[in-house]
């Protein structure tokens, strides 16, 4: 047989596949159109909403506090930095200061989740990349951090402890010493994590020269948190923009020097340790006192004064049933959460219901680079940048 | 001291139509017309170098004559200063899209898009982000229903997803009484 010209020139032609949305490396609902050459990835393009509830239209429904839950539901696991944006950015329309206890133990409660959120992050980061060990040493460690959360509030996660006006309640006797024996113990967990994998060579060379961003991109992606400091600028809203007792507190800022995802790993770790500083400077910091603003129209009322006084009953009452009234005008707050800058924008028209409460995510922002990042490499690191990237999916849905 | 350089500076080159600065945060309204300018300025300019877009977000003002708000919050990594620039439009305008000045434009403006219904014109890729594959409306309207028109549900004899109207078995309550006291 002979064979003809034409039949000897191949076709060649990009194979599309789809990536989740159930896939366990996508860190949720993540649904990626990936275009590939081979095994080279040419396009990657993100669909989301898998996972949108549409919590900006319910906050829009609900009063002022009934509202402050959904924040935890967002991030599931940065429950209270969200609470504390949030709780923010009320107390920024409202004019009003907390005692300074409650901003100690906000303080301290950012802090424990920073960790929770690195924990998973870097955990989960090295499972989809290979590495079993971490995560399950990970999450013995969050555990413990999560009874923390659980002796505070009752709820090991959705915690709603952080509010407008302070915190919910006084931390219980002995908290802060079982916070110490925490911190002084953690350290050393740490040290085995990166003893894992810091120098470990199948992690560097699934790592290094992964997802490069290089300091005009990060800008310009309008990057946040680590994603931004991984590419050597180093900006912390905690250092720039400082809020609660930050200012009070020494701590330093890991900055990444190449912007790739074995920096932005560096970076997560050593925050991680910048937290056991801070949470010990804070419980040295802390001093006797209320944990609440004591305006009763901010806060309900002392369960000690309602059996005496008539007018804290009816506030009580006033306060669940028809919430608080926020003066009108409008916010954009924003917070280090351990993902990046976390902002509320919150519009009140001078009614106990938000007008409009837009949720500024860190991951939304981080996701949408994607394609910029991933574009040129194998697909197996499309795994490894989305597990950069610290990827959570109710946070970006909403 | 800054700030007030800032402000009468901003004055002398700035189209915009209001000006406030309560609570530390300074906005400004400028007409859609203008916003391209307004934004490369801002982002530009060696006084102000707002060189990070945080987030765009949209608002709904039902029965007023401009409806739809569109604001816009920057960032100057180098002043270390936080602006929000704000324009309104009703639902036969356009707005002109900035992912060209700012290339993380491109979600948060598809987003605005998914849930206002607001067109941006030049947009490079307008699709739906959040909502789901098919949907219809624009669920962040203040007209649009909590409970919205449909609801999913899997049928048993025809095996697959079926789209129904939504039925509620008591009407949602709002609770907006007026205040007794």
């Amino acid at each position: 047989m002979k064979l003809k010209k034409k039949d000897l020139s191949r076709e060649l032609k990009n194979f599309t596949i789809n990536f989740g949305p159930q896939h366990p490396a996508a860190h949720g609902v993540l649904r990626l159109i990936l275009e590939l050459d081979g095994e080279v990835v040419k396009r990657a393009d993100p669909h989301i909403g898998l996972l949108h509830r549409g919590t900006e239209k319910l906050i829009e429904y609900k009063n002022y506090l009934q509202a402050l839950p959904y924040f935890d539901r967002l991030d599931y696991v940065s429950m209270m930095s969200q609470e504390h944006t949030y709780s923010l950015a009320i107390e920024s329309l409202c004019d009003i200061q907390i005692p300074r206890r409650a901003k100690i133990l906000r303080v301290i409660f950012a802090e424990i989740t920073r960790i929770l959120n690195h924990l998973l992050a870097v955990g989960c980061h090295a499972m989809d990349v290979g590495a079993m060990t971490p995560f399950l040493w990970a999450f013995e460690e969050r555990e413990k951090l999560m009874e923390f959360y659980e002796r505070v509030s009752g709820a090991r996660m959705h915690a709603a402890y952080i509010r407008p006006g302070g915190v919910s309640v006084d931390i219980p006797l002995g908290f802060l010493d079982d916070l110490y024996l925490f911190i002084s113990q953690f350290s050393l967990r740490l040290d085995e994590i990166e003893e894992m994998l810091t120098s470990n060579r199948i992690w560097k060379e699934r790592l290094v020269d992964v997802g490069i961003v290089s300091y005009k991109q990060a800008i310009d992606w309008g990057f946040s948190g680590v994603m931004l400091r991984g590419s050597g600028i180093p900006w912390d809203l905690r250092k720039s923009q400082p809020y609660e007792i930050y200012s009070e507190i020494k701590f330093s800022v890991p900055v990444g020097s190449s912007g790739d995802c074995f920096d932005r790993y560096l970076i997560r770790v050593e925050e991680m340790r910048q937290s056991l500083k801070i949470l010990s400077q804070s419980i040295n910091l802390i001093e006797e006192g209320v944990v609440k603003n004591n305006s009763y129209k901010i806060n309900a009322p002392f369960r000690s004064e309602m059996k005496n006084s008539m007018e804290a009953v009816i506030h009580h009452f006033k306060y669940f049933s028809e919430g608080f009234v926020v003066p009108s005008g409008d916010t954009y707050t924003a917070t280090e959460a351990p993902k990046g800058e976390f902002g509320v924008y919150l519009v009140s028209n001078g009614t106990e219901k938000p007008y409009r409460c837009k949720i500024k995510a860190p991951g939304f922002g981080h996701l949408q680079a994607l394609n910029d990042m991933s574009v040129g490499h194998m697909i197996a690191d499309v795994v490894t940048i989305i597990g950069t990237q610290d990827i959570v999916f109710g946070e970006i849905d909403r | 001291m800054k700030k007030k350089f800032f402000l009468s500076n901003f004055k002398n080159i700035f189209p915009y139509v209001l000006l406030s600065d309560k609570n530390n945060e300074i906005s400004v309204i400028i007409s859609p017309s203008s916003l391209l300018f307004s934004i490369t300025c801002l982002k530009k300019h060696i006084n102000f170098r707002y060189n990070l877009l945080s987030c765009i977000s949209g608002i709904d003002y039902l029965n007023t004559n401009y409806r739809f708000g569109i604001i816009y919050d920057l960032l100057s990594l180098n002043f270390n200063t936080r602006i929000r620039v704000k324009t309104y439009v009703n639902e036969v305008n356009y707005v002109d899209s900035i992912v060209s000045i700012f290339i993380n434009a491109n979600w948060w403006e598809r987003e605005v898009w998914d849930l206002y219904g607001i067109y941006f014109y030049k947009h490079p890729d307008l699709r739906r982000i959040l909502t789901d594959y098919g949907f219809e409306g624009y669920p962040m309207r203040k007209d649009f229903p909590l409970s919205g028109y449909v609801e999913l549900r899997y049928d048993q004899t025809k095996k697959r997803i079926v789209l129904e109207s939504v039925e509620l078995a008591q009407e949602f309550r709002y609770f907006t009484f007026e205040t007794p006291w």
